[in-house]
C-alpha cells in the first residue's frame, strides 16, 4: 500500500513538473506572491525567455 | 541464494528474449502475432539495461554518486533544481518524444517488419541509449554544458560551429517534412481539418482560462482542453457529412501549405500565453495518453502482423521512399534508434534537474528505451493492416497512379492484393473520402492505430472516430513542434544577427521577432511547398534529408562523447561509442553519396534534376530542377561540415594516443554532495 501511494505521488509530481505547475509553484514561493493572474503573468515571463529557447525534439 | 536466482533469472530473460528475436528474425510465409515484438523488445531492452548500461556506467563514466550535481551546486529554482530522478525521467521522456518514432518506422515498413524492427533494437541499445546517456552525464559534468558548447570546448571551435548549423539546418529540414505530414493527412479531410482547426480556439480558451480565471492550474486545464477536443473530433462526423460545412472545411494541399505557413508565422510573432503554451501543454497530455493508451492496446489485442517479414523493397525499388535496405532502412526510422537531436535535450534541461551522477542511467539510456518502445509500437501499427492497404496509402499517384482501379492494379501486380472496392470500404470505414496516396506515414499510423483501439474499445462503430483521434494526436502534437521549432530557430537566429547589428538580437523587438519570425517561416515553408508540389510526394526527397541531418547530427555528438572518452584516459573502452559512431559514417555518408549521385532519377537529387531537364518542359519544371539541385547541396555542404568535425576529432585522438598532446578534460572540479550526508 505504501508503496502504491508513494508511485502516485511521484506520478502526480512528474505531472506537475511537465506541466510546468511546480515551477510555477517555486516561482510562487521565491518571489513571495500569492497566486494571481499578474503572478502568473510574471511567472510566464520569466518562464518563457528560459523554456522557448529549448528545441523539442523530433 | 539471491545471486543464483538473479543468475537464473537473467538466465531465463536472455532464453526468452532469443527465442523471441530468433521468432521475429527467422519466421516466414504466415504471420506473426506482434507479442512476439513485443517480447522481443522487453526483453532486449532489459538485458541492454541491466548489463550494458551498467558495463558503462562502472567501467568507463565511473558514475560518483558523492559528487555534487549542478542542480544541487548551482541550484536557483528555476532552471537548477535537484529533482526527483523518475520525475526528471518523465520530464526527459516527454522532451525527447516526437513524431519521429511514430512517422519513421512506419515508413521504413516498406521493407518488411523485420529491418526496421531490428534496427530499433540494435540501434536502441547499442547507440541511441548509449548517446543519450553519455552526453547527459558528460553536460551533468560541465555545469549543464550545451552539446554546441561541450562540441567548441572538446572538439575546437569547428565542432561547435558545425552542430550550431547542424542544429538550424536539421529544425529547418524537420519543421518543413513535419508541415508536409500534416498537409498529406489533413488535404481533402473535412473532419480532420475541422477537428485541427478546433483546437486553436480551444487553446485560446485554455490560455485565457489559466491567465484569468484560474493561474497555474495546468493539469486541470489541460483536462478540460483534451475534453473540448475530444467534442471537437465527435463533431467533425456532422461537418463531413454536411455540405455546405464539409465544402468550408475541404481543402487543397497547396491552400493547406499557406495555411500552415500562416500559422507559424502567427505562433511565433504572437504573445506565447495566448496560443503556444496552451497547445503544447495540450499536445502534451493527448501525446503521453496516447502513448500509454496505444501500449495497452497492442498487449491487450496482441495483433497479428499481415505484412511480411521482408518484401520485394529491399533491392530499392520501393514506392513509399527510393533506396536499399542499407543504408535507407537506417535513415528513415530516425530517433526511434538513435537521434542526434536527443544530445540537445540530454545537454539541455535534464542535466540540470539530475541530483545524483548515478541517475544519469536510468535518465539518459532508460528513457531512450522508452522512446524506442514507442517505434516498435508504430511499427506493429503498420504492419496490422493488410500490406496492399499500406502501400496504397503511402505511395504518391506518381507511382502507382492516380485512378483508384490503376492504383489497387499496381499494387496488386507487386504481390500485394488490394482491390478499389477495399479502399473505398477503409475510407467509408474511417469517414474519409478516399486514403490513396496519403504520403507520410500519419493516415497509416492513423489507420493502424484506428485498428488496434476500435478492436480493444468499441467495435468498428468507432473506427471513424478512433481514426480521426489518431490524426488529431499526430497532427496536434505535430503542429507544436512547428509554431515552438519556429520560435526556437526564431531565437537561435536573433542571437547571431545580434552579433552583426546589436538590435536585432533582442528578443523584445517587433521588428526583429517580425524579421526573423520571416525568415524561419519561408525557409521551412520552402521546403514544405516543394514537398507539395512534388510529382513523387515529397516525403521521398524530404524525409531522408531530414534522416541523414539528424544521424548527422548524431555523427557530432558520438564523436564529442568519443573525444571525451579518450582524453579520460579509458580509450581501450572507446568502441562503446566509436563502433556506433563509425556505423553512422557510414550509413549518412552512404545514404548521402546515394541521395546527391545516384543515377537513378527516383533516388538521386541530381539525376532527378537531370532527367527533368531533358524530358518536356512544363511551367513547373525549372523550379523543380533548381529544388533538387538545392537538396543536393544542402545535404552535401552537412557531409563536408560532418567530415570536418570527424578529420578534428581524428586529429585529437591521435595527439593525445601518441603522446604528443596532453589529455585534459574540461570538467568543473569535484565537490563532495550534501545529499549523501543528508540521507545517511
Amino acid at each position: 500500500m505504501k508503496r502504491i501511494v508513494s508511485g502516485c505521488r511521484i506520478l502526480v509530481a512528474t505531472l506537475r513538473e511537465i506541466f510546468d505547475e511546480a515551477a510555477y509553484a517555486r516561482f510562487l514561493s521565491r518571489a513571495g506572491m500569492a497566486s494571481s493572474s499578474q503572478a502568473y503573468a510574471a511567472f510566464r515571463r520569466e518562464f518563457e525567455e528560459v523554456k522557448l529557447r529549448r528545441p523539442k525534439c523530433c | 541464494m539471491n545471486k543464483t536466482l538473479a543468475i537464473f533469472g537473467w538466465a531465463a530473460v536472455a532464453l526468452l528474449g532469443a527465442v523471441a528475436v530468433g521468432a521475429v528474425a527467422l519466421h516466414r510465409g504466415e504471420p506473426i502475432n506482434a507479442l512476439w515484438l513485443v517480447t522481443a523488445a522487453a526483453c532486449c531492452y532489459a538485458l541492454g539495461y541491466r548489463f550494458y548500461s551498467r558495463f558503462i556506467a562502472a567501467k568507463i563514466l565511473a558514475l560518483d554518486g558523492l559528487r555534487a550535481t549542478p542542480a544541487e551546486r548551482l541550484e536557483n529554482g528555476r532552471d537548477f533544481l535537484v529533482t526527483n530522478k523518475w520525475v526528471v525521467f518523465g520530464h526527459h521522456f516527454a522532451a525527447i518524444a516526437g513524431p519521429g518514432p511514430l512517422v519513421g518506422p512506419v515508413l521504413a515498413v516498406q521493407f518488411g517488419y523485420l529491418p526496421g524492427t531490428m534496427w530499433v533494437l540494435a540501434g536502441a541499445v547499442f547507440a541511441g541509449c548509449v548517446q543519450d546517456f553519455v552526453i547527459l552525464l558528460f553536460s551533468v559534468r560541465r555545469d549543464g554544458k550545451s552539446l554546441t558548447a561541450m562540441a567548441k570546448d572538446e572538439i575546437g571551435p569547428v565542432g561547435g560551429f558545425v552542430a550550431y548549423v547542424a542544429v538550424i539546418a536539421i529544425l529547418i529540414i524537420l519543421l518543413g517534412v513535419a508541415a508536409l505530414i500534416v498537409v498529406n493527412a489533413l488535404k481533402s479531410s473535412p473532419w480532420g481539418t475541422f477537428t485541427i482547426a478546433m483546437t486553436m480556439p480551444i487553446a485560446v480558451l485554455m490560455g485565457l482560462y489559466l491567465r484569468r480565471i484560474r493561474p497555474g492550474k495546468v493539469l486541470e486545464v489541460s483536462a478540460l482542453g483534451f475534453v473540448l477536443v475530444l467534442a471537437a473530433i465527435w463533431g467533425g462526423q456532422y461537418v463531413s457529412q454536411n455540405p455546405a460545412l464539409a465544402r468550408a472545411f475541404t481543402f487543397s494541399a497547396p491552400t493547406l501549405a499557406i495555411l500552415i505557413m500562416v500559422y507559424g508565422f502567427a505562433a511565433s510573432a504572437l504573445p506565447v500565453w495566448l496560443l503556444l503554451a496552451p497547445r503544447d501543454y495540450l499536445s502534451t497530455f493527448v501525446k503521453l495518453g496516447t502513448i500509454a493508451l496505444l501500449a495497452v492496446g497492442i498487449v491487450a489485442l496482441h495483433p497479428t502482423l499481415h505484412m511480411p517479414a521482408l518484401t520485394r523493397f529491399v533491392d530499392g525499388t520501393g514506392p513509399v521512399f527510393a533506396g536499399k535496405i542499407f543504408p535507407f532502412a537506417f535513415i528513415t526510422i530516425a530517433c526511434g534508434a538513435i537521434s542526434g537531436f536527443h544530445a540537445l535535450i540530454s545537454s539541455g534541461t535534464t542535466p540540470k534537474l539530475i541530483a545524483r551522477e548515478t541517475e544519469t542511467r536510468i535518465v539518459g539510456y532508460g528513457a531512450m528505451m522508452c522512446e524506442s518502445a514507442v517505434a516498435i509500437m508504430a511499427i506493429i501499427a503498420a504492419c496490422v493492416m493488410q500490406p496492399g492497404i499500406y502501400f496504397a496509402i503511402n505511395s504518391p499517384a506518381g507511382v502507382v497512379g492516380q485512378a483508384p482501379a490503376a492504383a489497387a492494379a499496381t499494387i496488386s501486380s507487386w504481390g500485394f492484393p488490394v482491390t478499389a472496392a477495399d479502399m473505398q470500404a477503409l475510407a467509408h470505414a474511417v469517414g474519409e473520402l478516399t486514403l490513396y496516396n496519403r504520403t507520410g506515414g500519419a493516415p497509416a499510423f492513423a489507420v493502424g492505430m484506428a485498428h488496434i483501439f476500435s478492436h480493444t474499445l468499441g467495435g468498428d462503430a468507432l473506427m471513424a472516430l478512433w481514426y480521426h483521434f489518431a490524426i488529431m494526436f499526430e497532427a496536434l502534437f505535430i503542429l507544436t513542434i512547428l509554431d515552438a521549432g519556429t520560435r526556437v530557430a526564431r531565437f537561435m537566429m536573433q542571437d547571431a544577427l545580434g552579433h552583426v547589428y546589436k538590435p536585432l538580437g533582442r528578443t523584445s523587438w517587433y521588428p526583429s521577432i517580425l524579421a526573423t519570425s520571416a525568415l524561419i517561416v519561408a525557409a521551412w515553408g520552402y521546403f514544405l511547398w516543394q514537398g507539395v508540389k512534388d510529382p513523387l510526394g515529397g516525403i521521398n526527397s524530404l524525409w531522408p534529408l531530414f534522416g541523414i541531418a539528424n544521424q548527422l547530427l548524431a555523427t557530432v555528438a558520438l564523436c564529442v562523447a568519443t573525444t571525451i572518452i579518450i582524453k579520460m584516459h579509458r580509450a581501450k573502452y572507446a568502441a562503446v561509442t566509436l563502433v556506433p559512431l563509425g556505423w553512422l559514417v557510414a550509413v549518412t555518408f552512404t545514404a548521402s553519396w546515394q541521395k546527391i549521385f545516384d543515377p537513378s532519377p527516383r533516388l538521386g537529387f541530381l539525376a532527378q534534376a537531370h532527367a527533368l531537364a531533358a524530358g518536356p518542359a512544363t511551367s513547373a519544371t525549372a523550379r523543380l530542377i533548381f529544388n533538387n539541385r538545392l537538396d543536393a547541396a544542402v545535404n552535401g555542404i552537412l557531409v563536408v561540415m560532418v567530415t570536418l568535425v570527424l578529420v578534428e576529432s581524428l586529429r585529437q585522438w591521435m595527439a593525445i594516443l601518441s603522446g604528443a598532446s596532453e589529455a585534459r578534460v574540461k570538467e568543473s572540479p569535484f565537490v563532495r554532495t550534501r545529499l549523501a550526508e543528508e540521507q545517511g
